[in-house]
């Protein structure tokens, strides 16, 4: 059985024009065009390109949400079982296309997504993670190389198989980490690198220091008498009882809990945080999420409003990835209710 | 210092009229261990069972992990400062009953407690499926407060060990291991040209089921403090924690260090081991500048080249981590860094709450958001629906059939940080 | 509001309010009730200033 690949190129890879034709909307071939020709003999019985999608680079960016719609359609009438897009090499827009249908066809559609950048394309941070992105030279000389890598990966992922280390199969690592079992226990391993440093030998590091964004601030609130300020916390503070089921640890979810006509979190509330001596928290919440005093303030004018409902998570071990998601989630919301500020707790 | 661990080595377990060991096997007396932990007005009750490598037996929640010892020469038997008298530990010979561990489970204190199965897929993923388990379930009275709960189980748990180590008094030994290290200037004349190293081990000192204690004293209420290893081998620091049950450095590994082993092991040969570092993790910022000012000063003025560096927990105590590592690595002594990472159970987020680029060396022990499926036990030790409750558990974790699926941090001894289990992390 | 602002500037928060410890950010189990209050009204009025002021970089309140 021959499995079925779409494949994706630009106008000058598909042999329609150069920069004259950047912005034509896409169009399905049913031939394999350019390098699809390359990748399907690559791919001998195992597979066969069953279309090629044409699209202008500047009519993918400037219009997005067609060039989506047509990708989508184009999966849903060919139904391949891996769609190829580029290689893009170094170039920007090109990439920024592949990372596009990377997107909706990896994330939405859930089919595996194979591409081809250069190191340096403006484009690989958002693709690497939801195509495997094989590393190419940055021109179309090394397109012959980059199909053969592209094939061979292409073979292992329609079959199922695991692929090899980042480094040894020659695609950009996709910043998955994964949990294995080493023949030494882990003092051992760190005695060793120690050893090395100290001889000044060669090793290698098994964690790679993360690098965090810096988030654009916000506006400062006008006028705080009138402003309608919520409360969030991580400190996992919850309603008695815990009703939603929040986790002690590496949280999964959120909760939000209406706190209208309330002084104070007392009485009614606790921490399921594993992160933290509870005791405090538990006689009086409001020294992780401080209720009363946003209360007070409103009583006295300083601020308008708290908002009617408190929002709350558990931080410790929970994953960065999960954070980023409720913060849009919950952000979302207090925009959507005409929040105009929040003060975050954490422990 | 000099100590010996003779260890005796067993083979099986089993209970019996009088506690003793023959032949490999060690017989505990049920009754002996119950009226002996009884002694505590605040102990209501005591089950003892055993669990053996292979039985399809699950152990939740635990406490702590104990190993059984007897001192047969010299001061110390017990953990002074805690169940015993206070003396000065790090000498004298000590029978060790090898691969038995004392196991405490009961009602539950906090989020933090573990599980150990002894079979199957959960058995790969902790140290302690491969010990013969002699699983005390400790049931304190009621209406103690939960620092009293935690502390009555805690000494009990130590108690277990001590009167199930008497055992070990007249029994041979199959391997004696000898720990002899002098001052710091008598070694560094044996070995002048060897690079002196140090071992800091990060301890959590957070309150309630975040405690450590260093001869009796709660770790929160000291400065970084010099240690000799043998101390440490020898009982001078037990868990008061159960910070999250995958990287909490238990009793029994506080006993058998493997950091300190393994850099003990090189002493002489390729490096000059001069010492441990306790360093507190602190719940103030004042609190980690000082303790990482001072434990690098205390680096700094032993004058070593490097240093290994272990931390126990996630979250706040990276922050420790890193700057212990930055003040070392900008005075020009070289670290190496022994940590697990919360990269989400897709693996795909950063792997630590905080950063620095001083960091260049550093040993992962796991993503402690690792998601294992455990099938269903044929028999618990305790209650197999605190899952739902423990950290890396969640409501509806447990299934019908006994069946369970979790994460890694509710897993005794998985990630741990100071690097006793063979778990590592590898980038896709 | 967080203790170890180092990591709350690591992961890039602008308005920042350091805060006594992690079991009780907003709060100090060791002083009276009285003093207590006064400590969290304080802490909790510097974050409402922090809202109403405007910020380029990271800012300490």
């Amino acid at each position: 059985m021959s499995y079925k690949v779409l494949y994706y190129v630009n106008q000058f890879f598909g042999q329609v024009g150069g920069e004259d034709k950047a912005g034509m909307a896409p169009v399905m071939k049913d031939e394999k065009v350019g390098p699809a020709m390359g990748f399907d003999q690559l791919m001998g019985e195992e597979a066969e390109v069953v279309g090629t999608i044409i699209c202008g680079d500047n009519y993918f960016n400037e219009n997005n949400e067609e060039a989506i719609k047509f990708i989508v359609d184009a999966v849903s009438e060919k139904k391949p079982d891996l769609v190829v897009a580029g290689p893009a090499f170094n170039a920007g827009r090109y990439g920024m296309a592949c990372a596009g249908v990377a997107k909706v066809v990896a994330d939405e559609l859930e089919i595996p997504v194979l591409t081809g950048m250069y190191k340096e394309n403006p484009a690989l941070d958002e693709s690497r993670a939801k195509a495997i992105v094989v590393e190419t030279t940055d021109s179309a000389a090394g397109m012959k190389n980059a199909l053969a890598t592209m094939s061979g990966l292409a073979k292992k992922i329609l079959k199922g198989e695991k692929l090899g280390y980042p480094e040894d199969e020659g695609y950009f690592a996709q910043g998955r980490r994964l949990t294995v079992f080493s023949d030494k226990r882990g003092s051992e391993r760190a005695v060793e690198m120690l050893l090395a440093r100290l001889k000044g030998e060669d090793f290698k590091s098994e964690l790679p220091m993360p690098v965090f964004d810096r988030v654009a601030p916000a506006a400062a609130v006008k006028d705080l008498s009138k402003a309608k300020i919520a409360l969030v916390t991580s400190g996992g503070i919850v309603p008695n009882g815990n009703p939603d089921r929040i986790q002690s640890a590496s949280a999964q979810k959120w909760g939000k809990y209406n706190i209208a006509g309330k002084d104070s979190l007392e009485g009614e509330f606790y921490t399921i945080h594993g992160g933290y001596d509870p005791v405090y928290a538990n006689e009086l919440p409001d020294r992780v999420a401080p209720l009363d005093m946003m209360r007070k303030f409103q009583k006295e004018g300083l601020i308008g409003e708290v908002y009617e409902y408190f929002y709350t998570t558990t931080g410790t071990g929970t994953s960065v990835g999960n954070s980023i998601k409720f913060g849009v989630e919950i952000g979302k919301e207090l925009k959507e209710a005409g929040v105009d500020a929040a003060i975050l707790t954490s422990t | 210092m000099n100590l010996e661990l003779r260890k005796i080595e067993i083979k099986d377990v089993v209970f019996g009229e009088e506690t003793g060991v023959k032949d490999g096997v060690l017989t505990v007396c049920k009754q002996d261990i119950i009226d002996g932990l009884k002694e505590d007005v605040n102990v209501k009750s005591i089950k003892v069972d055993i669990a053996k490598p292979g039985e399809k037996t699950r152990i939740i929640p635990v406490k702590d992990v104990i190993q059984p010892r007897i001192k047969v020469e010299g001061k110390g038997n017990g953990f002074p400062g805690v169940t015993s008298e206070m003396v000065q530990l790090g000498s004298g010979k000590v029978n060790v009953l090898d691969g038995v561990a004392v196991v405490t489970i009961g009602d539950i204190v906090g989020f933090q407690e573990g599980v150990i199965d002894m079979w199957g897929e959960g058995a790969k993923w902790t140290p302690f499926s491969k010990t013969l388990n002699i699983v005390v379930d400790i049931e304190p009275v009621e209406g103690l407060d939960p620092h009293t709960h935690e502390a009555t189980v805690r000494v009990a748990g130590l108690r277990a060990a001590e009167l199930i180590g008497k055992a070990g008094k007249d029994a041979q030994a199959s391997a004696v291991e000898k720990y002899e290290m002098g001052d710091i200037f008598t070694e560094a004349s044996k070995y002048p040209d060897l690079p002196k190293v140090a071992y800091v081990e990060m301890l959590i000192s957070q309150g309630l089921l975040h405690d450590g204690y260093i001869y009796g004293v709660n770790s929160g209420k000291i400065l970084p403090t010099l240690i000799h290893p043998n101390e440490e081998l020898d009982g001078a620091v037990i868990s008061g924690n159960c910070v999250a049950a995958c990287d909490k450095i238990t009793t029994y590994q506080h006993q058998n260090n493997s950091a300190i082993l393994d850099l003990y092991n090189r002493h002489g040969k390729d490096i000059n081991f001069v010492g441990v570092i306790l360093t507190p993790e602190l719940t103030t910022l004042e609190g980690k500048f000082r303790t990482c000012d001072y434990t690098a000063k205390l680096c700094q003025t032993l004058g070593v080249d490097g240093v290994i560096v272990s931390e126990e927990g996630y979250g706040n105590p990276d922050s420790d981590l890193l700057m212990i590592c930055k003040r070392l690595e900008d005075s020009g002594i070289k670290t190496v860094l022994i940590t697990d990472e919360c990269s989400g159970w897709d693996g795909m987020s950063q792997p630590l709450a905080d950063t620095t680029p001083e960091a260049v060396a550093v040993v992962s022990t796991g993503n402690v958001s690792h998601v294992v499926e455990l099938e269903p036990a044929d028999r618990v030790i305790g209650s197999a629906e605190a899952i739902a409750t423990l950290a890396g558990g969640w409501e509806g974790c447990l299934q019908e059939d006994g069946s369970m699926v979790c994460e890694l941090n509710a897993v005794i001894g998985a990630t741990s940080e100071i690097g006793y289990h063979n778990l590592t992390v590898e980038l896709y | 509001m967080s203790t170890i602002t180092t990591i709350s500037e690591s992961v890039g928060a602008n308005r920042i309010v350091p805060t006594i410890a992690i079991p009780y950010p907003v709060g100090n189990p060791n002083l009276s009730k009285v003093v207590e209050e006064d400590l969290r009204e304080k802490l909790v009025r510097r974050a409402i200033t922090a809202l109403g002021t405007e910020v380029e970089e990271t800012t300490y309140f």
